[in-house]
């Protein structure tokens, strides 16, 4: 059977195999994907992210196991960052949700960033594409959380939760430009430790300063002891109820819409622009150009746009252009 | 394309001993590889559905406690259940004596490396039998 | 002074040397460039010295028997006695462990060990269905006071000391134990023995644990308490290196690791309100011995020093007992090779040496064929003789610590003191030990070492011998020890027959007001003790703490 339709009837291997692909760029896999969108958006899609070290891969369990609870279907992408050196990664978030494992209503993917910045990888928008098909009615996107600007996630996710600990110290300061537009709901995990209080207040007066129509809530929780998991489950499903009825849900989707299609058509561009010897070698001969400075970046950047647009009116014929 | 081989490194059993499983996944990384680590105390169940959900090319089973006879099998058997061994090579390494690897392979290990192999040798053996073409 | 000029003079001569030496070099090279120890320490040409200029001998050594310890915790050593060579044992069932121990006491074994299977280790009975294919692998199958009676079966407990590797249900088999022995007629003031009961470097490195951290201290320090009123001359800890070494550390680590894991009980024992003396006399280690004779004894030495000077100065132990680091030694199991295993035998020797020349109480040595399977008697044997041989014949145990003033020795055990003490204050500023296991800093400082370690096996930088380098090709080993399949059916038959026999409102009454007092800060000793004695199996005690404590969940950081 056609693996796009093996996928809209639930089948975890087809679903597997088609993220693989698109994780490789397969261009049957994005027809089948282009075919079926149409399809796709009945998922709920939340992002989790925060610092190293607070605990994300077992709160995601926590919280996958809460959604059961509730009769919810959950699909999870873990991302981990991939080496720029070797290529290779390890990714370890299944450690802590091996329970899940054998859950049917739960399918886990594990990928690496393989050279995408940003918290996510190339591929998660594609991802949570399939595992919307496959029919599950929460995505959880769980970023790298190298502690870096994760601002993919807002790209992907209609709601973000944000999970801080306390003992971060100055950190809080470092990172709260960045967190504070990023998080849709918010938790403190670890709450058993010293200094929760603060750092929920922290969290709480930062908030208090930003004047938009959704204050993002405040939880604690200590995921390894299964508490305050109801609460950040309660808190989302909340955020998610506020979107439908402001109509920001679809305003979001518009907004996410958007800079997909045009992250899609920039990779597209350099893809394109790279794809035939006869394209590298005009490249190669304009980068020469500029470096001897008998052309400017910015001219030669347009010039790459112009040969782009007759190539494509040209039906994707490699005429030489030579302007 | 040229894509990353995907293998999924697990620990069967109760056997605590993860060194070697530890080392491994390093070195698959080291060699390019996207390593699924999926820690201690996996049952061939859990092993097998998480295989399928991560699509790899390879498991890689570690075990130490002598319950290799029993455990490396099952996970054979499942994914056959599943009707993904067609597309993913088992391997095994740990404490595993020379006399039981012939039996093993009979059930479908494809090769097993004991104590002492170097890395390279498991890499090259991945890199040269995989069963889906990259 | 006479001294000072006598050591400026030394430092001319060296400097002359050192030049001549250097001009020589370009004829005759020396073998590599970079020479270090089995852990990557730098090794010097030639040490003199020089290389002790600040040496201090009554502050750094001490004499036998007095503090810092360095030079043994006894004042004549294996003079007064030999070390309790004492193998690690334990097969399948009770009834062939029990035979086990009855032959190696017959063969002129002092003391038991006793290994467990891995679903015991655990918690879990041998009818659960993670005990699959597990049951009687690794060790003895106890499931109940029933398997324990079994096997200590006509072994007479005022006799032996018996050692336990059990960790996580550690109170559960101590009750057992005691149990068994009161039977016996035995009081438990009889009792000499050891469990291990160190969690700390399960989470690490050896992958047993049952419950989280904070209710398995717990459990820790209700045994130091219950055991120093009622069972005052058991080893209630045994903390290990063992593992961490096991898992790819280097010496340096192995010291550090453990003795701050000994520092984590130390402190939570003395958080619950015990006198520190009232305990740390019974505190016992288990350290790894490996192929680097020199290094391994320096390190041995180095940890005796640290420990002293720890307890006293950090945590103001005033019996000198508390100060003391008593402990036992294993030789290094991953310096076994699959290949030639007959070499095996050499290596063990070698550790044998190191363990004796570090001072140690008691000593298991490894049989050659253990990277292949559980060993053989025959093999088991030759490991024991090796003992007696280095005991009997080498004279090394004729006087007591007879390398210490050695410039090289005392140079590494300054130095391992000191990279060691460097590795500790930095987990102490982390929280401690179980705050740098749960970021998994510990466990990824292991991990370096032993991915480097591979590395410069497989470079050929580090000569296994047989294994990298002088190999041959040979058949597959015969003759292995085989642990019979048909075990885990009989276990659990057992346990049908027991489940039938027993009185079970008995057990559930035990069970409940166990799990009751697990809720309160009561000590739980007793409360295991009286459902042990019922006939509560293993798996129903732990199972019931597990429904109160939870399960810990593996930090890994790769």
């Amino acid at each position: 059977m056609e693996l796009g339709q093996r996928l809209l009837e639930g089948d975890k291997k087809a679903a597997a195999r088609m993220i693989s692909l698109i994780e490789n760029d397969d261009p049957h896999a994005l027809e089948i994907l282009s075919e079926s969108y149409q399809y796709t958006g009945k998922a709920k899609v939340i992002g989790i992210t925060g610092p190293p070290g607070a605990g994300k891969s077992t709160l995601v369990d926590k919280v996958v196991k809460q959604l059961r609870a509730r009769g919810k279907t959950v699909g999870v992408i873990a991302v981990d960052p991939t080496s720029p050196f070797t290529g290779g990664s390890i990714l370890g978030d299944r450690i802590r949700m091996s329970d899940l494992n054998l859950d049917p209503g739960v399918f886990i993917r594990s990928m690496g960033t393989r050279g995408h910045l940003g918290g996510l990888s190339k591929a998660t928008l594609g991802a949570v594409k399939i595992l919307d098909l496959l029919g599950k009615d929460f995505i959880l996107i769980e970023t790298v959380g190298v502690g870096q600007s994760e601002v993919d996630i807002v790209k992907a996710a209609d709601s973000v939760l944000m999970v801080m600990v306390p003992g971060l110290g100055d950190d809080i300061q470092a990172i709260k430009a960045g967190i504070m537009e990023i998080g849709d709901v918010f938790v403190v995990n670890k709450a058993d430790r010293d200094g929760a209080d603060r750092t929920k207040m922290e969290i709480e007066m930062m908030l208090d300063f930003s004047h938009q129509e959704w204050r993002p809530p405040v939880s604690m929780a200590v995921a390894v002891n299964n508490k305050g998991i109801d609460e950040i489950v309660d808190n989302l499903e909340l955020h998610l109820t506020f979107l439908e009825e402001s109509g920001k849900l679809m305003e979001n989707r518009v907004k996410n819409s958007e800079m997909e299609i045009l992250d899609l058509s920039q990779t597209a561009l350099l893809k394109h622009m790279t794809r035939s010897d006869d394209n590298r070698a005009w490249l190669r001969g304009l980068a020469e150009k500029i470096a001897r400075r008998e052309l400017d970046p910015y001219t030669g950047s347009q010039m790459v746009l112009d040969k782009m647009i007759t190539q494509s009116i040209g039906g994707g014929k490699d005429e030489n252009t030579e302007s | 394309m040229d894509r990353p081989i995907r293998v999924l490194v697990a620990k069967p059993g109760l056997d605590g001993h993860d060194r070697g499983a530890k080392v491994i996944a390093r070195a698959l990384r080291d060699a390019g590889m996207e390593v699924i680590y999926t820690g201690l105390r996996l049952t061939p169940e859990q092993i097998v559905q998480a295989a399928i959900q991560e699509d790899v090319d390879v498991v890689a089973l570690s075990i130490l406690s002598g319950a290799h006879g029993h455990l490396l099998p099952k996970v054979v058997n499942l994914l056959k259940q599943e009707d993904a061994y067609d597309e993913i090579l088992v391997l095994g390494g740990g404490v595993i004596p020379e006399e039981d690897i012939p039996g093993l392979k009979e059930k479908g290990i494809a090769e097993v490396f004991t104590p002492g192999t170097p890395t390279t040798v498991t890499i090259d053996f991945i890199q040269n039998n995989l069963k889906r073409k990259q | 002074m006479a001294d000072n000029e006598k050591m400026d003079a030394l430092r001319k001569k060296r400097q002359q040397w050192d030049e001549k030496t250097a001009k020589s070099l370009q004829k005759f090279p020396e073998r590599k460039e970079k020479f270090t120890t089995g852990s990557n320490e730098p090794v010097e040409r030639l040490y003199t010295p020089l290389d002790l200029e600040d040496f201090d001998y009554e502050a750094q050594l001490g004499l036998p028997g007095e503090y810092p310890y360095t030079r043994g915790v006894q004042p004549t050593m294996y003079r007064g006695r030999f070390w309790t060579m004492r193998q690690y044992a334990g097969f399948a069932t009770a009834e062939e462990s029990n035979k086990r121990y009855k032959y190696l006491l017959d063969a002129g074994q002092t003391g038991l060990s006793v290994a467990f299977d891995l679903p015991t280790q655990i918690g879990y009975d041998s009818d659960h269905a993670l005990s699959e294919g597990e049951v009687g692998k690794v060790g003895v199958a106890i499931d109940s006071l029933k398997d324990m009676e079994i096997l200590f079966d006509g072994i007479p407990l005022d006799k032996v000391s018996t050692s336990m590797t059990i960790n996580a249900p550690a109170s559960v088999l101590l009750a057992m134990y005691i149990a068994v022995a009161e039977k016996q007629g035995v009081s438990p003031d009889q009792l000499r023995g050891t469990i291990q009961n160190d969690i700390l470097k399960e989470y690490i490195a050896r992958g047993t644990y049952i419950f989280p951290v904070e209710p398995s201290m717990r459990l820790i320090t209700n045994i130091f308490e219950y055991c120093s009123k009622e069972v005052p001359q058991w080893n209630t800890i045994s903390i290990s290196g063992y593992h961490i070494r096991e898992a790819g550390s280097s010496a340096v680590q192995e010291v550090a690791f453990t003795l701050a894991d000994g520092m984590a009980y130390v402190e939570a024992a003395i958080e619950t309100g015990l006198e520190v003396d009232s305990f740390a006399p019974r505190l016992s280690f288990f350290f790894n011995a490996h192929n680097d004779l020199l290094e391994e004894v320096a390190k041995f030495r180095a940890a005796r020093r640290i420990w002293a000077k720890l307890m006293k100065e950090k945590y103001g132990a005033k019996n000198p007992k508390s100060m003391m680091l008593k402990f036992h030694t294993q030789t290094a199991g991953s310096t076994l090779t699959a290949q030639q295993p007959d070499n095996n035998v050499v290596r063990v020797a070698i550790q044998t040496l190191a363990a004796v020349l570090g001072g140690t109480q008691s000593l298991h040595t490894n049989s050659k064929d253990e990277a292949l399977a559980l060993p053989t008697e025959d093999s088991v044997r030759v490991a024991l003789r090796t003992q007696q041989i280095v005991a009997h014949e080498s004279g090394v145990a004729e006087t007591v610590d007879p390398l210490a003033g050695s410039y090289y020795v005392e140079s590494l055990t300054n130095k391992i003191e000191e990279e060691a003490m460097a590795y500790i204050n930095r987990i102490s500023e982390m929280g401690g030990a179980p705050a740098a296991i749960e970021k998994g800093y510990i466990q990824k400082e292991i991990m370096d070492s032993a991915y480097e370690y591979q590395k410069q096996i497989e470079k050929n930088e580090r000569i296994i011998v047989g294994l990298n380098k002088f190999q041959v090709k040979e058949g597959a080993p015969k003759g292995l020890l085989r642990v019979d399949p048909s075990v885990g059916e009989m276990q659990e038959k057992k346990l049908e027959l027991l489940r039938q026999e027993r009185d079970n409102q008995t057990v559930t009454e035990k069970l409940a007001t166990l799990k009751e007092a697990a809720g309160t800060d009561a000590n739980l000793m007793p409360y295991i003790l009286d459902a042990v004695k019922a006939y509560a199996t293993l798996g129903e005690i732990c199972g019931t703490l597990r429904d109160v404590f939870g399960e810990y969940q593996q930090s890994v950081v790769l």
